[in-house]
């Protein structure tokens, strides 16, 4: 699903990013991202979502070379690429229901089935009698909750998390994480960036670690 | 393989032309419905862009009068053919007679002697003056009436130059110098017209720019986590294209609010000089086709406007 080929990324200014990280991550994997702050997990989120190019290697996600992917392309890989951010990043002016039903709306699907499968998704995360609530108005949570809807909503092969839990206390985040082992149940592959190891201590997955840019540890495939 | 991409539901869903129809209207109302959220500053936008073409069209619509008052005294342009004074009516009567039959004239009314003075003493108020004179000084006139195809200023001409060829002819006239004149005049203005809507046209795609310039500003977070959730750039343009459209077509709507009412407080004033020249006519306002034309230029402009805003603005928003 996602394989990274001496991948490199430097920023202009002399910054790096990422230097020589190469893995392989199988489809229907769920696999944890961590290191220090500032070691290179939101950069590699990054090149997998395509919000920047690497630097230097191959990246591939989904059989597709990103590398060589034209910009014009890029719309159609996110859509097969569902993202979740520390911050949420959702339409305040947009209710629940829209927020969720934005992945679907941009890929041009009929509001029938979009007004289904939003349902299904809002169910799913426990929000259905949410849907005509702003964002603004829920808990940190809830709005984590509508953002992982969001981003499973269009049922994407592969899902990053990139701090999930960052701003949740331990109960919650169990409860986000529990979440995404349901999904991954399901065949979704997901990568989460996170730091906080206690939760990936219980969850027995597979861990990558960054340190300065470089990968220092995979603990492989738990099967 | 993962379970996701065997997935059924996954299909990429295909070019659907009742979902694109349902989309684009669905974005044309929710510009639309976003503007009427702030009625006052969406109001002013467009009175500004009103404005600015209220004014050509407003000029355009006078000249267009203009001319249709020109243009009703050429084509009835009569030549006035004055005979020598020794002609008498029953001469001028024949001569007549003999032009009825030439192949430029539709008709022509003779003016005798007699019925000149009557006039004359009719109109001048000199009557009694005029008892005292022992001949009639005054000469017969015949009034020609070319037909249609001839009474151009230029082909009346030729006829002119012939009529005045005549023996008996004393003075031709065509007085058809000053609508010349007054033509020639229209036609600068209509240039100069065209050159002040080309400019307030210029104008109007820079205040649509700006306007959705803004616009796209205030919509920087949005704009970005569309992008993120893979809109593709047409999808994000879209909405603002609408803003635009929009802007465009209230602005015309308000550009011919103005120009009717102006046209309706002056029509009262037309009409009173029109009385006192006689003349039946009637200052004409903004027909349908005029009307159909500003309404789609004016949105014409906005969705042009806005496309060069968002051409160069949308592609600088790129998540991180």
């Amino acid at each position: 699903m996602i394989h990274f080929d001496n991948v490199s990324k430097r920023y202009p200014g002399g910054h790096t990013g990422l230097a020589g990280v190469s893995f392989r991550i199988e489809a229907g994997e769920m696999v944890f991202l961590t290191g220090h702050s500032g070691a290179g997990k939101s950069t590699l989120l990054k090149l997998i979502g395509l919000l920047e190019r690497s630097s230097g290697g191959q990246v591939h996600v989904n059989d597709r070379n990103l590398t060589r992917l034209k910009n014009s392309q890029i719309p159609y890989h996110r859509r097969e690429v569902g993202m979740i951010f520390q911050d949420h990043r959702l339409l305040n002016d947009r209710t629940v229901f829209d927020n969720v039903a934005l992945p679907l709306v941009v890929s041009g699907m009929g509001y029938k089935e979009i007004s289904r499968r939003v349902r299904a998704a809002l169910d799913k995360v426990g929000l259905l009698n949410k849907e005509k609530a702003a964002p603004i108005t829920l808990s940190g949570g809830e709005q984590q909750r509508v953002g992982i809807a969001r981003a499973v909503v269009s049922k994407p092969p592969l899902v990053l998390a990139d701090e999930p839990t960052g701003n949740l206390d331990p109960k919650l985040s169990q409860e986000i994480m529990e979440l995404f082992g349901w999904f991954n149940q399901v065949g979704v592959t997901l990568l989460i960036a996170t730091h906080d190891l206690d939760l990936i201590s219980r969850m027995d997955k597979r861990i990558l670690t960054l340190h300065n840019g470089q990968l220092v540890q995979d603990t492989g495939k738990t099967e | 393989m993962s379970k996701g991409r065997n997935n059924p539901m996954r299909r990429r869903p295909g070019f659907r032309p009742d979902i694109w129809l349902q989309r684009h209207l669905q974005v044309a109302l929710a510009s639309l419905g976003r503007l009427t959220h702030a009625p006052l500053g969406t109001l002013m936008t467009a009175a500004v862009i009103g404005i600015a073409l209220a004014l050509p069209i407003g000029l355009h619509v006078m000249l267009n009068n203009l001319q249709n008052v020109s243009g009703g005294w050429e084509s009835g342009a009569s030549i006035s053919l004055f005979l020598k004074q020794e002609i008498s009516d029953k001469q001028a009567a024949a001569l007549s007679k003999k032009l009825r039959l030439h192949q430029r004239i539709k008709s022509i009314q003779v003016i005798s002697k007699a019925s000149a003075m009557a006039e004359f003493r009719r109109l001048s108020g000199f009557g009694d003056a005029l008892e005292t004179l022992d001949s009639n000084p005054l000469p017969a006139l015949l009034v020609i009436l070319p037909k249609d195809e001839y009474s151009t200023p230029e082909t009346a001409q030729l006829l002119v130059r012939e009529l005045g060829l005549l023996p008996e002819t004393d003075i031709v006239q065509l007085d058809l110098q000053w609508v010349r004149r007054l033509q020639a005049i229209t036609e600068i203005a209509q240039r100069a017209v065209l050159v002040l809507a080309t400019l307030l046209g210029l104008a109007v795609l820079l205040i649509i720019g700006n306007t959705i310039r803004l616009e796209i500003q205030n919509r920087h977070a949005e704009i970005e986590i569309t992008k993120l959730i893979g809109a593709t750039n047409g999808f994000i343009r879209r909405p603002f294209l609408y803003t635009g459209l929009w802007y465009g077509l209230f602005g015309g709507i308000i550009a011919w609010l103005l120009v009717a009412i102006s046209i309706l407080l002056i029509s009262g004033p037309v009409a009173q000089l029109a009385m006192l020249y006689q003349s039946a006519f009637d200052l004409s306002s903004l027909d349908i086709t005029t009307t159909l034309l500003l309404l789609a230029g004016s949105a014409g402009l906005g969705l042009l406007g806005s496309w060069i805003a968002v051409g160069r603005h949308l592609s600088a928003i790129e998540p991180s």
